[in-house]
């Protein structure tokens, strides 16, 4: 005989259609109490989506939600809240200026007539706070200065104060750090213990195994999978139902770096205080160096400080054995460094500019004749790059904004390219970018590397980072603990390091 | 989300694009594109016209008057050329109005005068162009090298700059006395007062400087974003001082404007201008956050307030009713970019 009891919340034949795309196409959820339900998929797959229609802040335009066995709707977000639905999203909506206790209780102040009862709310504070195993965050403290973790806590918290019986986690472990997650997977399983149900989602497969109960896949706005346990499942087959492929990195074979070839990049006992220690290496013409590391372990400052963008505390990086002045992007842009940057939107583009003047803002003032802008010429120049990038809409007028991931990290790869770059540096290129784009911005890598490119390559997806890699080095803690050709490394072998690396 | 165009094949790619570039101007409507914009803001202008020569007949429709209002804008208008590209540039500045009242003064101190007697008059606009000029590059040091927030720092200089003018001109009036000076702000070039030419030529000027030029992309891309300016190899400090500076020269030119009218310098002289500055700028169209920015729309919202003093003037109505309908001005207009903005932004 199975579970006779109805599930706590069941979400079945959900249809949410955007202008132009159709973000979730029947979906089917079913979240029993006490249990870690794990949400897996691609970007753009529908988890955001989906956890929105959940939280009420999106409305279905089909479909129903059960909770407890009866139909509910969810028109607006306090009434999630009220249904005991508590969402915390990624970036964790939290109010820096307020204290402990006033942000949990947020919203729905505890008050007579007006007037809080800070004292009924700093004892509830208290007392949910140790339930979460955190009684050492006193309710009065400014949330600004607690740490992710201690925000998270909070964030935790206010879903409880609301007598949450559903709490939806978004990839709470990206801001964490190896212990935090420990901690954070110890008070999942405490809430768990006591009823409520969490639905977890993260990129992340060892976490879901080891925190998570079943897992439900999403694919292209549809359930592919459902119910799967978490702990018995193959790796290669929750790949597979993502991706509907079995091998997710498709990447094009390169041939071996010329023997010949010059050192274009040398950094040299670079060094940032607080961030990263002592990092050498160089990168030749045709070359391809991925940066392995976990999220925080100083991959991402590494590469900013290469360009200038940090001031290097100590060492030296030179172009063609010109050294570069420290914490200038201008000197390391004129000498043919290109950055492709981690957050696109917000250190990248002009959103609201058109594609070509995002193409050649590097590179206007090369076109312009005294002072003197040449748009016809940029253009021309932005429409070249358009068409061999297969840049879609291929529309130069059209606003960045307006791009998808992977177009606009096209738009990003196409500046650089106008301006002849000699050395690339790509954080996380294929974040946020579907499979195709992916693909094909595999195939770019491979081809400016082809043309005597230097590029190196920082990627939380491990297999991304070998796969593109010639030459690989393991960061851990801010320093560089293995170097080596990419071919004689595989994924658990740099796990393996990343782990001994964070242990020493 | 997921790309769409993406299913459509290469060749029919092209003609999509160009169908879809063709509809960009039609599908937004005409409200929604710079022009459109800037037509609201003519349809204002003419609204507040008609208004005028309603109520007021021939007094208010009189060439006289038309070059009344003309005079009357040009000097707010040519600080609210510089004030555009700051605001543009994602900054603000309070300072303008008190660095009217400073270059002016300094101007025309008794010692300035003197040597404008003894060589050539320009040698006080050099010395207002000077002291306007430095004036921002201090406001453009505090914010791009010091890291000072821009109201701060600008408010610093509001009030410092007064104080300055007013110790030099020890609270009194400096009359100008240099004939050239006079002379040649009183002229008027076919007809139209030299004033008025210009915040014709700094209009002008401003608005190739913004629209053709390096200067004016870096401006943008430092307002619009600047992250990615300074990633992409922009030099933001360097440019974000030239923004002040260049606001600053521009009330330095408002100062010896203000000298040429008034024949006199003066601590109080372009008291509160900078917020008249301002609100002709924002009203305009230029975005308060940066990273968008019109002349052309600068130019109109000047016009349309000048406009609108002299009609109550016109028709005997107090300041007060002045200001409150200026209030009423400001917030519709924002209001409507705000829905123009937000339609446009979910149109694509």
């Amino acid at each position: 005989m199975v579970n006779v009891d109805p599930p706590l919340l069941q979400m079945s034949g959900i249809v949410k259609q955007f202008p132009g795309a159709r973000a979730l196409d029947g979906v089917d959820l079913e979240i029993r109490a006490g249990e870690v339900h794990c949400l897996l998929g691609q970007n753009g797959a529908g988890k955001s989506t989906l956890i929105k229609v959940l939280a009420g802040a999106h409305q279905p335009d089909e479909g129903q939600i059960l909770l407890d066995g009866r139909p509910v709707t969810i028109p607006h977000p306090v009434a999630g809240l009220r249904l005991g639905i508590a969402t915390m999203y990624q970036e964790l909506d939290v109010v820096d200026g307020l204290s402990v206790a006033e942000n949990i209780y947020l919203g729905h102040e505890l008050a007579t007539a007006g007037f809080s009862q800070r004292r009924a709310a700093t004892a509830n504070t208290r007392a949910l706070l140790r339930r979460l195993g955190h009684g050492d965050i006193a309710p009065h403290r400014e949330v600004g200065r607690l740490s992710a973790a201690g925000k998270q806590i909070v964030s935790m918290a206010r879903a409880l104060s609301h007598d949450a019986r559903v709490i939806v986690m978004d990839e709470p472990s990206a801001v964490l750090d190896a212990e935090e997650v420990d901690n954070l997977f110890r008070v999942v399983r405490e809430l768990t213990a006591s009823g409520v149900a969490v639905v977890y989602i993260s990129h992340r497969l060892d976490e879901i195994r080891q925190i998570g109960d079943r897992i439900t896949v999403l694919k292209d706005g549809r359930t592919v999978a459902t119910g799967l346990p978490a702990a018995q499942t193959p790796t290669a087959e929750l790949i597979r139902l993502m991706t509907g492929r079995t091998v997710e990195y498709a990447i094009p074979p390169r041939p071996p770096v010329r023997e010949d070839a010059a050192t274009v990049l040398q950094v040299d006992g670079l060094t940032l205080r607080g961030s990263f220690h002592d990092v050498s290496f160089d990168v030749r013409a045709g070359e391809v160096v991925g940066l392995a590391g976990l999220v925080g372990s100083g991959r991402t400052e590494i590469l900013e400080t290469v360009f200038g963008a940090r001031h290097a505390t100590a060492g030296t990086v030179r172009v063609g054995g010109r050294r570069l002045r420290p914490g200038s992007v201008s000197d390391a842009v004129r000498s043919g460094i290109g950055l492709c940057p981690e957050e696109r939107k917000s250190q990248g583009l002009l959103l609201d500019e058109p594609v070509y003047r995002n193409i050649t803002l590097s590179t206007f003032g090369r076109n312009a004749r005294a002072s003197f802008l040449d748009e016809g010429a940029e253009r021309t120049v932005a429409r070249e790059q358009i068409d061999a990038l297969d840049v879609r809409p291929a529309d130069p007028e059209r606003r960045a904004r307006t791009l998808s991931g992977g177009n606009q990290q096209k738009v990003l790869l196409a500046r650089w390219l106008v301006h002849g770059c000699r050395v690339l540096l790509l954080d996380e290129p294929t974040r946020g970018v579907d499979v195709g784009a992916r693909a094909e911005i595999y195939a770019l890598v491979a081809d400016l590397a082809a043309q005597g490119a230097a590029v190196v390559v920082v990627s939380s997806e491990i297999p991304e980072v070998l796969g593109l890699a010639d030459r690989v080095l393991v960061v851990s803690e801010g320093r560089v603990v293995h170097e080596g050709p990419a071919s004689g490394i595989d994924e658990h072998r740099v796990l393996d390091l990343v782990m001994e690396g964070s242990a020493a | 989300m997921t790309d769409i165009p993406a299913a459509v094949p290469a060749d029919e790619s092209a003609r999509i694009e160009k169908a879809s570039r063709s509809t960009t101007t039609t599908r937004k409507g005409f409200l929604h594109g710079a022009t459109g914009r800037n037509l609201g803001l003519v349809i204002a202008l003419v609204a507040l016209c008609i208004f005028g020569v309603i109520t007021a007949g021939e007094r208010f429709a009189s060439i006289d008057n038309v070059l009344t209002i003309l005079r009357l804008a040009s000097v707010i208008g040519v600080l609210s050329i510089g004030m555009t590209f700051v605001i543009t540039g994602g900054g603000i500045d309070l300072s303008v109005g008190s660095v009217v009242g400073l270059s002016s003064v300094w101007a025309s101190t008794l010692a300035t005068q003197t040597m404008a007697q003894d060589t050539h008059w320009i040698v006080m606009v050099g010395c207002a162009l000077a002291v306007g000029l430095g004036a921002g590059l201090v406001n453009g040091v505090l914010i791009a090298y010091g890291r000072v927030v821009a109201f701060i720092a600008t408010l610093a200089m509001l009030v410092s700059a007064r104080g300055l003018a007013e110790i030099i001109a020890n609270r009194q009036t400096q009359i100008v006395k240099v004939q050239g000076f006079l002379d040649f702000f009183r002229d008027d070039v076919i007809g139209i007062p030299m004033l008025v030419w210009i915040f014709v030529v700094v209009a002008v000027a401003g608005w190739i400087l913004l629209n053709r030029t390096t200067f004016g992309r870096r401006t943008i891309a430092v307002g619009g974003n600047p992250e990615a300016a300074r990633l992409a190899g922009i030099k933001v400090k360097r440019h974000t001082m030239y923004l002040y500076a260049l606001s600053g020269l521009a009330a330095g030119i408002g100062g010896v404007m203000m000298l040429g009218r008034t024949t006199a310098g003066s601590s109080t002289n372009g008291q509160l201008y900078e917020l008249d500055a301002i609100a002709a700028v924002v009203v305009g169209g230029t975005l308060l956050i940066g990273g968008r920015g019109t002349i052309v729309g600068t130019v109109l919202g000047v016009l349309i307030f000048s406009t609108l003093t002299n009609v109550f003037t016109q028709n005997n109505l107090s300041i007060s009713a002045q200001a409150v309908a200026k209030g009423v001005i400001i917030v519709v207009a924002v209001l409507l970019q705000q829905r123009i903005a937000e339609r446009s932004r979910a149109g694509t």
